[in-house]
């Protein structure tokens, strides 16, 4: 303990505070950081001005991902992601809610219709993008066999149609924050019957894109692959980009960052030493000194090789004894 | 259009046509849905064809692919955890080379001669199952060895508790604490010669908190609404000096000696040669007090239980003669 300096570190009283119970454990273990990552959910929330069309735009946001996404109600005040103090409260909420993404909705005259997606790192504000909803269709509008409707929590097609989304920085940047929050879940094992989704993004121009959800019909074909059918379901709108705020580099290399992508398999029988470096073990199994062939079966030896000189250009079969074959070896090397 | 070539993302069920581009926005809604649909099938249709083809596992529910990888990479939720920072304990198992050999949960108890866990209820070599202990020669009369044994037990607790809250310390200092610990701080730290932790209020105190609030009222607290079972203030009304209006023989102008008072307290504070000699001399014995105090404690604690010989002493002594 270091004593020095007039706040003595001796004297302030640490306690430990681990969960009292297993489900309190899991819990707390559930949103630590892992390796691979739980699935991002999403938070949407709005400010203290919404209209009637950015209402309903919210709600049906969370219909499309209602398992992985929480929904508040109350008008917040203090809420302005593009201001440097207004932050603090969607950083603590999402430090609740364990929630990574974020939809705020805000209408006011300058910004009519206003939604800001953004993203955390670490539960602190990664990076942000603003966008004006237009020509806003809800889902109720669209007529359409409601056999087809897809099911919540399946994972989408995703297309992205335009050179615009690779042109144009702020499109390029809401391309990336749009696949993040419609993707869903990252899963290894996919059952094809269950895709019955696709969100259609297309640039129209420099700053526009029309969004919308499509549910897929598989058609029969004369091959294995089925054939696509789109038939529009969801809501629809046009997406205006306002303003976009990049994440700094230090933080976008750090959030990209992955571990090695196999998890580090531990090499058996290898160590090392300081002294001598690379040390490995080789496992020899029990000579059988009772069955060891021996070697001092000349007669026999002697014959064999005058008839494979005999036979030497006609191959022998392949299935020679191995006793032959190492004395024939031996042989060979000693009289050489 | 352009060239027929998509991105396609299969990890993320995902295609990008970079060469569309709209010669000119229809201006009708409908025609534009109508194309960017269209659009939307082919690319779905190609992901689809690249779904399709790969090799599926059968399954009651339907055929199930195995997803290759995503390609586009996405920023993390949260950071990369930290390797834990090996314990005192392990570092020092490393220097030494001891290794962990895996323990049977039942042992031989010599004591009983039956089979008993090794920690637990009903273990081996429990402390309170010892009926007899055998008193040796440097036991001193009036002790009480099983005492002894209990308060020996839990110092060794402890000090296990203490590092075990020194090795937590060191993993939060690298930011490698496990997700289920929390360290928290449940006192303050205490700064300066108050090592005291605050008393508790007495009873008299209580009961004069409301007349030592009163005195900010105007009136001294003498209208002030009283609660049941609260006694009356001890002085009410303000304290006020008014001087005489008439000054007898003999006594020395009041008025005078008064403001005579207030200024050359003013003056003092900002004059130099106006030296409290008095004044002076106890601040700095205070001061030294202090610093003697602290001083001794940061000694008292950092010395081990064996006795060290004081040294501090022979030095304050050699200090009072001057």
């Amino acid at each position: 303990m270091n004593g020095g300096g007039r706040r003595d570190l001796k004297l302030i009283m640490l306690k430990i505070k681990t969960p009292k119970t297993h489900r309190a454990k899991r819990a707390l273990e559930k949103r630590a950081p892992k390796l691979v990552e739980n699935g991002k959910k999403t938070l949407i929330l709005h400010g203290m001005k919404t209209s009637n069309l950015l209402n309903s735009v919210l709600t049906q946001i969370y219909h499309l991902k209602r398992d992985s996404a929480v929904k508040y109600t109350k008008k917040n005040e203090n809420i302005r992601p593009f201001e440097s103090g207004g932050e603090t409260s969607l950083e603590f909420f999402s430090l609740k809610t364990d929630c990574s993404l974020f939809v705020f909705g805000s209408h006011s005259k300058k910004r009519p219709n206003n939604l800001v997606l953004g993203r955390m790192y670490d539960h602190h504000i990664y990076d942000l993008v603003e966008v004006g909803v237009e020509n806003f269709r809800p889902i109720e509008s669209f007529e359409y066999d409601k056999k087809i409707t897809p099911q919540t929590g399946s994972k989408p097609f995703l297309a992205f149609i335009g050179e615009g989304f690779e042109s144009v920085e702020e499109l390029k940047h809401l391309k990336e924050v749009l696949l993040d929050l419609f993707r869903g879940e990252v899963v290894e094992n996919l059952n094809l019957a269950g895709t019955d989704r696709v969100f259609v993004c297309t640039a129209i121009s420099s700053t526009t894109v029309f969004f919308t959800h499509c549910a897929l019909r598989l058609k029969r074909s004369g091959t294995s692959i089925p054939r696509m059918e789109l038939v529009e379901v969801g809501p629809s709108m046009d997406l205006v980009v306002r303003r976009h705020r990049l994440p700094n580099d230090s933080l976008k290399k750090e959030a990209m960052k992955t571990a090695s992508d196999q998890p580090k398999k531990r090499i058996k029988n290898v160590s090392s030493d300081i002294v001598q470096g690379k040390i490995g073990k080789i496992y020899i199994p029990d000579q059988q000194v009772g069955n060891m062939p021996l070697s001092s079966d000349i007669k026999g030896l002697k014959r064999e090789r005058r008839e494979a000189k005999k036979n030497k250009w006609n191959w022998m079969p392949v299935d020679v004894s191995r006793k032959h074959m190492l004395d024939r070896i031996k042989y060979e090397s000693c009289s050489s | 259009m352009g060239t027929e070539t998509y991105q396609i993302d299969l990890g993320n069920l995902m295609a990008f046509d970079p060469s569309h581009h709209f010669p000119s926005v229809p201006s009708d809604r409908e025609d534009l849905v109508k194309e960017c649909l269209h659009k939307g099938t082919e690319l779905v249709q190609e992901i689809a064809n690249a779904l399709f083809s790969l090799p599926s596992a059968e399954d009651p529910d339907g055929p199930i692919v195995h997803l290759p990888q995503p390609t586009t990479r996405l920023p993390r939720e949260k950071h990369l955890p930290k390797p834990k920072p090996p314990t005192k304990w392990e570092l020092f198992a490393k220097a030494k080379g001891i290794k962990k050999h895996k323990k049977d949960k039942r042992i031989f108890d010599e004591q009983t001669g039956t089979w008993k866990r090794r920690y637990g209820y009903d273990r081996v070599n429990d402390d309170n199952d010892v009926p007899i202990i055998e008193a040796k020669l440097t036991d001193e009369p009036g002790e009480d060895p099983f005492a002894k044994r209990k308060a020996e037990k839990k110092k060794r607790v402890e000090k296990q508790e203490n590092n075990r809250l020194q090795n937590l310390k060191q993993a939060m200092k690298v930011g490698a604490l496990t997700s289920h610990v929390q360290l928290a701080a449940t006192a303050l730290p205490i700064t300066g010669s108050q090592k005291e932790a605050p008393k508790k209020a007495s009873k008299e105190e209580l009961e004069n908190v409301a007349g030592m609030a009163a005195t900010a009222t105007a009136s001294g607290g003498k209208f002030d609404k009283k609660l049941p079972g609260e006694k009356a203030p001890k002085h009410t009304g303000k304290y006020r000096k008014f001087l005489p209006v008439v000054e007898g023989k003999g006594m020395g102008n009041q008025e005078k000696q008064q403001t005579e008072k207030i200024l050359n307290q003013l003056m003092a504070k900002s004059s130099h040669d106006i030296l409290d000699v008095n004044k002076a001399v106890t601040m700095f014995n205070v001061k030294k007090e202090k610093q003697r105090r602290k001083e001794k404690d940061r000694e008292a604690f950092s010395t081990s239980t064996k006795l060290k010989p004081k040294k501090k002493s022979l030095k304050r002594s050699s200090k009072k003669k001057n």
